[in-house]
């Protein structure tokens, strides 16, 4: 239980900060890779044009958080799935 | 977070694809050899590329205020070795890229680069002198996790300050800018992802520990030793 305990609090550590920061600032939690986008304009003075552009693009926000949360499922399913297995093929035998 | 597609332009796409592609086509070697030599570790396999999948996903906010997500690459680094990660990571990227305009097809080759080959090169590394060092092994998972989540994000910043070097101040300016974006975010989450990383070692040792002295991550005698120390 002890390494339980502290990968609890590590997360309880970071929710408390992440919950500061966001009352005490306004940050906007955006995209890290949307600042980057930001700064790559500045340091070329605004001349940048990507040299190509996504073959597709999620129509809104709904739907590329629906996609994500696909991702996630399907990752967090399959590893259920086998831990599931094993547990109780290790208590079957 | 990944360099946005379109967002290197030549000659760095080109490069990073030039660096990628012979480890991943030796990790696709690996992997077959794996797969023929041992069917019994195909799902731990699945369970190491899903472990990525989920972790990728998960957009978490830091507290420089802005949001990135860990990469979850160190516990595949640590079982299979960073060559076969590099394949897992591909796959992963490729569905970001094609499904969630998150990343994309021309920078594809540098993600990879940083994702799927440094970091868990950099973890796979601190695992193998941790181990030597004999250190507690949860200790070991989770520094490895963690720096090799970060490095994915140094390098990240690497390849956008070398496409894009400041002037006056060249690459070292811009670097830090990136840095200051992604390394810095990436702190928190790093650790977060250390955390999960040993968590689910844990897990994998309490119900399929045999194979993992069947793959050569860890010795039987070592495997009792940890099954023996109440984590």
């Amino acid at each position: 239980m002890k390494l339980e305990i502290i990968v609890v609090a590590i997360i309880l550590v970071f929710t408390g900060l992440f919950l500061y920061v966001a009352s005490n600032t306004d940050a906007e939690f955006g995209g890290a890779d949307g600042e980057a986008e930001g700064v790559i304009e500045e340091l070329t003075g605004g001349t940048y044009e990507p040299i190509r552009d996504p073959l597709w693009e999620p129509p809104s926000g709904e739907i590329e958080s629906l996609l994500f949360g696909l991702q996630i499922a399907l990752g967090a399913l399959i590893i259920g799935y086998f831990f599931g297995y094993y547990r109780s093929r290790d208590q079957s035998s | 977070m990944h360099v946005m597609e379109g967002f290197l332009p030549g000659p760095w796409w080109q490069i990073w694809f030039a660096l990628s592609i012979p480890v991943v086509a030796y990790g696709i070697y690996r992997l077959d050899r794996l797969i023929k030599e041992n069917r019994g570790i195909l799902p731990l396999l699945a369970v190491a590329g899903a472990f990525i999948f989920v972790l990728s996903a998960l957009k978490l906010p830091s507290v420089t205020g802005s949001c990135s997500h860990p990469t979850g690459t160190g516990l595949a680094a640590i079982l299979f070795g960073p060559a076969i990660t590099a394949v897992l990571g591909t796959i992963v990227l490729l569905y970001q890229a094609l499904f969630l305009a998150h990343g994309g097809l021309t920078t594809l080759g540098a993600n990879v680069f940083s994702m799927g080959i440094v970091g868990p090169v950099v973890a796979y590394v601190i695992y193998k002198v941790g181990m030597r060092m004999n250190l507690n092994f949860y200790a070991i998972v989770f520094l490895a996790a963690t720096l090799g989540d970060w490095a994915t994000y140094v390098v990240t910043s690497l390849e956008l300050a070398l496409a894009f070097p400041a002037d006056p101040g060249g690459i070292v300016t811009s670097f830090k800018a990136f840095a200051t974006i992604f390394a810095l975010t990436q702190i928190p989450l790093a650790i977060i992802e250390g955390a999960i990383t040993a968590l689910i070692f844990k897990y994998i040792i309490q119900v399929k520990g045999d194979v993992l002295a069947g793959c050569g991550v860890l010795s039987n005698a070592r495997l009792s030793k940890i099954r023996g120390t109440a984590a």
